[in-house]
């Protein structure tokens, strides 16, 4: 296998992979106003990591994102995630304290149909960054080991 | 009778995939067997919530007055999604495993060649 | 005779299958609703968030994600630590 592709879609990629990654956040920021969330906008981020691996091979994408940092972003993640659980402890676990309080995150909606605000939501929203943030370091971590070990298995062949 | 066949799209990507699971041997192809019982699955998951007529439970710019689809279901899809990618990885990293070590990916040799 | 007799099982599981997904209920109308009712009325009000599907997954199932996000994290760590010798 050749450690990368052409000019052509060197190219492509570098201008394709900002989008993917604007994307990605804005599907992240938006979970709780259009469909999406956490998860789906995390799997798009590590989806542009999988295009870097696809066309820059293994070497270059290792120099570009550190697999520790990308490792420490998922237990941050995780981390936080369970911090606004224990907050919510003064009523319950998973209590949505922020929700129609008026601080961060937390102006109440317009009931029925309305156009969206971005400041509500409540844990909601900073729950849907910290499992986005998870979720992109995980399956960052996946595909930058997995494509590691099979260099290395098919390097051990010759 | 034509109004259940997502039920009957379920039973076939299930029939899919246990019969990959029954009768095949390659690592590789019982992984895309489980995949697809999972998909089943997440289908049947799915096409238990739905309303006829019926638009997605977000309200941001939804149309007014049309009833909107059952979302517990559409959460336990995500979840399960999600835990899906996760084994599926898992899964796959344990057949280049055995790869690297036997040589094969015929679940009978691997089994005939070290005890 | 061991394919055979796996044939046969598999052959009655399917068609079981087939046979109560026709004896279904018909597709699109739900049987019980009453809990996603409660969930699509008054989720605006009780979290501020406009998508019922995350108010459910962040908030009233929170417990489910924990374990789901739980989840990830044990297999991003059996994947690091199953190619940790083989990457070296």
């Amino acid at each position: 296998m050749k450690e990368e592709m052409s000019r052509i879609v060197r190219t492509m990629t570098t201008l394709i992979y900002v989008f993917i990654m604007v994307y990605g956040f804005y599907v992240i920021a938006h979970g709780h106003l259009t469909p999406g969330g956490g998860f789906q906008g995390g799997s798009v981020v590590a989806s542009a990591f999988a295009l870097l691996v696809v066309t820059y091979g293994n070497q270059k994408t290792q120099d570009f994102l550190q697999k520790d940092l990308l490792s420490l972003l998922e237990s941050t993640g995780l981390v936080i995630f369970i911090c606004f659980a224990f907050f919510g402890l003064g009523a319950t676990f998973f209590y949505n304290f922020l929700s129609n309080s008026g601080s961060l995150f937390g102006s109440s909606a317009t009931i029925g149909v309305n156009p969206g605000n971005l400041n509500t939501g409540g844990t909601v929203t900073a729950m849907n960054i910290a499992v986005g943030i998870e979720v992109l370091a995980a399956l960052g971590v996946i595909v930058l080991t997995m494509s590691q070990a099979s260099e290395t298995i098919e390097k051990k062949e010759k | 009778m034509i109004g259940n066949f997502p039920f009957v799209a379920v039973v076939i990507l299930l029939g899919l995939g246990i019969y990959t699971l029954i009768f095949k041997k390659n690592l590789i192809k019982i992984a895309i067997g489980i995949t697809l019982i999972e998909n089943g699955t997440n289908l049947f998951l799915i096409t238990l919530g739905y309303r006829k007529g019926a638009v997605a439970p977000i309200y941001t710019q939804a149309p007014e007055g049309v009833p909107m689809v059952l979302p517990t279901p559409q959460a336990l899809t995500l979840t399960s999604i999600v835990i899906g990618v996760a084994t599926t990885a898992l899964i796959l990293s344990i057949a280049m495993i055995i790869y690297k070590k036997y040589g094969t990916l015929n679940s009978d040799e691997v089994r005939r060649l070290r005890g | 005779m061991k394919k055979s007799v796996f044939g046969f099982a598999f052959l009655f599981f399917v068609a079981f299958l087939l046979l109560s997904a026709f004896g279904m209920r018909p597709f699109g109308e739900p049987s019980f609703s009453e809990m996603d009712d409660y969930y699509i009325e008054n989720a605006q009000a009780e979290t501020g968030a406009n998508n019922v599907v995350t108010t459910i997954v962040f908030d009233y199932r929170g417990f489910d994600t924990l374990g789901e996000a739980t989840v990830l994290f044990t297999a991003v760590v059996g994947i690091v630590a199953l190619f940790r010798e083989v990457a070296k």
